[in-house]
């Protein structure tokens, strides 16, 4: 399969600059986006994902004008998450010059936004966010999750792999998912979310939360069968390089493109 | 090379602002605008005509007006024009998406969903797993030498995002393909026309060299 598999860092945004938390808090700052998202090029990253965190609806802008001067330097994939609630704020983004947006709380308030956004810009830049966490196993014994919305503040009781099948059918062209549980543990991918994802659905699966090693993104693409693996930390603090990240992929006989 | 005057058809989809930065990025001194005005295109020393989404919206935002619809046909027909996923796509005949949709006609071919390769070819799922849309970074192997490939090496990988491929009649209009379960046409020429599937705008220095090659480029194959 010539299909590269993807590798994107994932840069938190609050108030203008990028941070990232353990578990969905205690936020640590990790530099200016711009310079972040310049590096992350520079060393061969194949698409960039923002993430807007930020509270406050009097910063809301911010991010737009993040996604500006990252889009006039950088001429990768960039996607914006955070905040979209209807078809203007779409539309802002993809004119800042993002290429896609991921929708979380949306999609799970108004599950035909989605159908709609679809229909309007096309499946390929409507990315649906699922944020799951692991729950009692089912009455069948099999392991079962369900999906958070609000940054992962609000339980919905939706069952996480019935969602992701769902909203390939409302349009969706790919899907983010993230293990909650998981998340700034660096403890490595919720492997058995991923794989239930990737098994039910059709459309590219983005795996997240967790990442600590360069084994782990292997695991994602071969255990997982994720078409791209997102990591922020070990990318952020200068651990491992973009770079590096690849070529550890290559190595275990994953294409990549260096 | 003096100062070029570029114009990116705006029918209203994809990311036209990366592609204007784009432009700027690798010939600064080049004048680009992005717009839908028939004066303007009919001024442009080159179009490119870039589209993403639906291509029954994208065709009827070009059919809007017939002032837009003839001054983008006559830069088809004689000025350097790159075309960029569906403006590739709205080269062909016909594209069987949005319930089918007939094309400029100006290539010979036709644009299929990766779905209805299952009957031809034994389907894309069936032979490699893949997703649709097809996403991401995959090769494009060069099938002729064309001045837009200079720099670029046979192979190199581009940005894919697409549900539709072209299936092409003529091998002389194959300039480039791409494999995802089946062959596909990854960019098409013909005399003053390339056209291409991927989105060099975001593929990085392979894409920007194809862009700066288009640039100074003069229309002869």
């Amino acid at each position: 399969m010539p299909l590269a598999k993807r590798i994107i860092p994932c840069l938190d945004v609050d108030r203008g600059r990028v941070v990232k938390g353990t578990r969905f808090v205690n936020l640590r700052d990790a530099g200016d986006p711009v310079e972040v998202a310049a590096r992350y090029d520079a060393e061969g990253a194949d698409e960039l994902t923002f993430l807007d965190i930020t509270a406050s609806s009097d910063n809301r802008d911010t991010i737009v004008h993040v996604v500006e001067a990252v889009a006039e330097q950088v001429f990768i994939p960039l996607t914006v998450g955070g905040g979209i609630r209807m078809l203007g704020d779409i539309t802002r983004m993809l004119n800042a010059g993002a290429d896609k947006v991921a929708i979380n709380t949306t999609a799970v308030n108004n599950p035909d936004f989605i159908r709609e956004a679809s229909g309007h810009f096309g499946n390929q830049c409507i990315v649906v966010a699922i944020d799951a966490k692991e729950v009692d196993p089912g009455p069948d014994g099999m392991k079962r999750w369900e999906i958070f919305t609000h940054g992962g503040r609000t339980p919905t009781g939706i069952d996480a792999i019935d969602w992701a099948s769902r909203m390939e059918q409302y349009g969706a062209g790919e899907l983010l998912v993230t293990s909650m549980d998981r998340d700034g543990t660096r403890n490595g991918f919720d492997l058995d979310l991923m794989r239930c994802i990737t098994d039910r659905t059709g459309i590219p699966v983005i795996a997240s939360g967790g990442v600590g090693s360069l084994e782990h993104l292997v695991d994602g693409v071969r255990t997982g069968g994720a078409d791209a693996v997102l990591a922020a930390s070990i990318f952020h603090y200068g651990e491992f390089t973009v770079l590096e990240a690849k070529q550890h992929m290559a190595q275990n006989d994953i294409e990549v493109r260096l | 090379m003096g100062l070029h005057r570029v114009v990116i058809v705006d029918l209203g989809t994809g990311n036209l602002r990366s592609v204007s930065k784009a432009v700027s990025a690798v010939s600064p001194k080049s004048e680009v605008s992005v717009s839908a005005d028939p004066a303007a295109i009919s001024g442009a020393d080159r179009l490119i005509l870039p589209g993403q989404g639906a291509i029954g919206t994208w065709l009827n935002q070009f059919r809007q007006g017939p002032e837009l619809e003839e001054a983008v046909m006559r830069g088809l027909r004689d000025k350097p024009v790159l075309g960029i996923c569906l403006g590739l796509q709205a080269l062909y005949r016909h594209s069987s998406e949005s319930g089918g949709q007939p094309g400029f006609d100006l290539l010979a071919g036709r644009v299929r969903h990766f779905s209805e390769a299952e009957s031809d070819f034994g389907g894309v799922r069936a032979q490699s797993g893949g997703k649709i849309p097809h996403m991401g970074w995959n090769r494009v192997r060069h099938c002729k030498e064309h001045p837009l490939w200079q720099d670029i090496p046979d192979g190199e990988r581009f940005y894919f995002v697409h549900s539709y491929y072209v299936h092409s009649e003529d091998p002389e209009q194959v300039a480039g393909e791409t494999e995802y379960g089946i062959r596909f046409t990854s960019a098409a020429m013909r005399n003053n026309l390339f056209a291409v599937q991927f989105h060099p705008e975001k593929s990085q220095y392979a894409g920007l060299t194809l862009i700066k090659n288009f640039i100074n480029w003069n229309g002869d194959c």
